[in-house]
């Protein structure tokens, strides 16, 4: 989905934390990208390739750590993992609230 | 422009106006043709080096030595971001929601595929409603102003944004649309976004609530198909509820599949066409506006405690 406007987003913050920090080029962007948050990581890495250009962060590299889905079931007082945001408890069937796996962060730039 | 949904950005036109919303401080454009030839490699040099030294998380603006990345070697560092990627239309979204909320207008995000019948039932419920209440109205479309023509018909004031390549309306083109509608206080503000079932559902314009419709000539697994929507909504209309008689459609699983991806959507069956079920939908409406207009006014009533309170200790000086 909308990656190519994710991209933009992702660009604006490496910029602005350069800018603030004085560097005068950004090398690598690390993000979280969570496994239920519908974003396809290829997608993304291509589409920020292309906003890049012309950037501080032109050819910088991106990294994209996969943070997989999790989710707490009330009833059994457990964490369990998702695959699917409407995944159920597997051990009694009580729909679980998400707790981990929606990330879409900027965690960290190496800039110079 | 993006291979996966079409989305690009640039093109936006607030009713003719042309909006660039992403610009760039720096002049990046976004109008460039990928070549075919790149690779999507990942620059290996970078390696992971950089998780054997953690750095403070607070952002230093003292940036010294100490915190060169490889000491002696580079001027290359490490800087902890962790911002939400969408943290800056977040932050539109959130003094859109503000702005709202101090003038007690109730806000609502209309979501849907293309052709599910938000046009139709945006036009039935202002007719319906429009005696009672002042109504602004958003229509976000990729191309034309059909929409908000069909709207200004009802003569209710409307502005069309047309995305261009976007597939959404973010937080700042929704912004700006307020501020060229001026909505009147204690009103009813209703958005109209782009016909999509997947990208509108990640953006927050600062509405109270997103309203999802899905019509009953879709499939029953669409909420499956497309969880993310039916979770960011907080209120579904189950629509063209008239043809269920000669269709295969199973309108108790479609609410099912879609109660599975979010419990707590309140579902409402309705037809636009022939308004059917819209007076549940209505009085919802209805007493939404009508707590904003309570929350409102014990704002202000707080506001006027606290200036009476502040004028007796100037008073008691």
């Amino acid at each position: 989905m909308h990656e190519m406007s994710l991209a933009e987003g992702v660009l604006q913050l490496a910029e602005d934390t350069a800018r603030r920090e004085k560097a005068q080029r950004i090398k690598l962007i690390v993000l979280e990208i969570g496994r239920l948050s519908s974003v396809e990581p290829e997608a993304l890495s291509f589409c920020f390739e292309a906003v890049a250009r012309g950037s501080m962060a032109q050819g910088a590299g991106l990294e994209i750590i996969d943070v997989p889905g999790a989710g707490w079931c009330m009833l059994c007082a457990e964490t369990v993992p998702m695959q699917e945001r409407y995944d159920a408890c597997p051990s009694c069937g009580h729909p679980l609230e998400v707790t981990s796996g929606t990330e879409m962060r900027v965690r960290e730039v190496e800039i110079e | 422009m993006c291979t996966v949904c079409g989305c690009g950005a640039g093109e936006t036109k607030i009713d003719g106006e042309h909006e660039h919303t992403h610009a760039h401080e720096d002049g990046t454009v976004h109008s460039h043709a990928h070549d075919h030839g790149h690779s999507h490699e990942h620059h290996a040099e970078h390696g992971h080096h950089h998780h054997e030294h953690p750095v403070s998380a607070d952002l230093d603006y003292g940036a010294g030595p100490a915190r060169a990345h490889v000491p002696g070697m580079s001027q290359a560092r490490m800087v902890q971001v962790e911002q939400d990627i969408l943290s800056k239309n977040n932050s539109y979204a959130t003094a859109n929601r503000q702005w709202f909320n101090e003038r007690g207008i109730f806000a609502l995000n209309l979501v849907s595929a293309p052709g599910a019948g938000k046009t139709t039932l945006l036009v039935k419920t202002i007719e319906l409603l429009k005696d009672k209440v002042a109504i602004s109205v958003v229509e976000g479309d990729q191309q034309t102003s059909n929409d908000a023509e069909r709207i200004r018909a009802t003569g209710t004031p409307a502005l069309q944004i047309n995305t261009g390549k976007g597939c959404h309306l973010d937080g700042h083109m929704l912004g700006h649309a307020m501020q060229r509608l001026q909505p009147v206080d204690e009103s009813l503000f209703l958005i109209e976004n782009v016909g999509n079932l997947v990208c509108p559902a990640a953006f927050d314009l600062g509405e109270h609530h997103k309203v999802v419709i899905l019509s009953v000539t879709e499939g029953e697994d669409k909420p499956l198909k497309y969880p993310d929507m039916f979770a960011a909504a907080d209120i579904m209309l189950l629509n063209k509820c008239d043809l269920l008689p000669y269709l295969e459609f199973d309108a108790d699983l479609a609410e099912a599949n879609a109660r599975r991806v979010n419990p707590d959507l309140s579902i409402f069956r309705v037809s636009a066409s022939s308004g059917d079920g819209l007076s549940a939908w209505l009085d919802w409406v209805l007493s939404g506006l009508e707590a904003q207009r309570g929350k409102r006014s014990e704002s202000v009533d707080a506001l006027k405690r606290r200036v009476a309170d502040l004028e007796r200790q100037l008073a008691a000086k």
